[in-house]
């Protein structure tokens, strides 16, 4: 029996919501930017059923770049860490407010 | 047998979500999300995207996570210090968040017309029409992604630098004058 494309769409949705979710309430740096690359698969993994359901590779393709843009995100989002915290001594986001209204 | 191995990684997937965004050690978190990666490579593979699920696999669990356990480990990051427990607003917006995400995904899959995957192809795994797609209809995306990394290298580089000690001089100039400034 083959899985039905909602099926997959639906685990998208749940592996989103769960990042989502962690984004909004862990307090670490570090916690909220796994928490986005797991929102970030949830994406991949819609845009790939629907390129099967559809019979095209624009969506792989799309994935593709999504992979790129997440390892770029990493390398600067982490050298910021890096840099926050030769200052502040902690990537606890409570503690560094300096930009927060 | 594909509904089984989707059954498997889909439960594996979301378990180990939990674990990501549920843990208080950052390096179980990461982990947990070696898994999360995993598990959904092995659904691009089921889906046909067997380059797309190598690529996650490199990339991600290769790279990325690697990235990751560096940086926590140079940081020396514990558990975290602040706690849940004590942002009981953001926790409810949260959720709040994720109710009706929900919620509207089951609205847009009960008017979802076509149920069943469409069969798997040769054209759609083979790699050579993914990669004519990518350099013939994508080439200037692509092109521009390749900027984008360099930036983010260059970017990175000089973010996570130790200023020079003629800079911090500077830096601790201006904070004296800064505060002189703000006491006459």
């Amino acid at each position: 029996m083959t899985v039905p494309l909602s099926w997959y769409l639906i685990l998208g949705a749940v592996l989103f919501a769960i990042g989502a979710v962690g984004a909004l309430t862990r307090r670490n740096g570090i916690s909220i930017f796994l928490s986005i690359e797991v929102m970030l698969n949830a994406a991949n993994l819609t845009l790939i059923a629907y390129a099967r359901q559809w019979e095209s590779h624009a969506g792989q393709v799309v994935v593709f770049f999504v992979m790129a843009v997440a390892a770029a995100e990493a390398a600067v989002g982490l050298a910021l860490f890096i840099a926050v915290f030769r200052q502040r001594h902690t990537i606890d986001l409570n503690r560094i407010n300096l930009l927060r209204w | 047998m594909e509904l089984l191995v989707f059954l498997i990684f889909a439960f594996l997937a979301v378990a180990a979500a939990l674990v990501v965004v549920a843990h208080k050690n950052p390096v179980y978190s990461t982990m947990a999300l070696v898994f999360t990666l995993f598990s959904v490579a092995v659904l691009f593979i089921l889906l046909g995207a067997p380059f797309i699920g190598v690529l996650q696999v490199l990339i991600y669990t290769g790279a990325i996570v690697v990235l990751f356990l560096f940086v926590i480990m140079l940081l020396n990051i514990g558990r975290e210090d602040s706690q849940i427990a004590g942002h009981k607003a953001q926790l409810f917006f949260a959720l709040l968040g994720a109710v009706s995400f929900g919620s509207l995904v089951i609205l847009a899959l009960s008017s979802l017309r076509p149920k069943v995957l469409a069969p798997l192809t040769p054209e759609l795994v083979s790699l050579k029409a993914l990669a004519s797609t990518l350099f013939n209809e994508f080439l200037l995306p692509f092109e521009i992604i390749g900027l984008l990394l360099t930036v983010a290298v260059i970017g990175a580089t000089v973010a996570a630098r130790r200023p020079t000690a003629e800079e911090s001089a500077a830096t601790a100039a201006e904070r004296s004058i800064e505060t002189k400034e703000a006491r006459p």
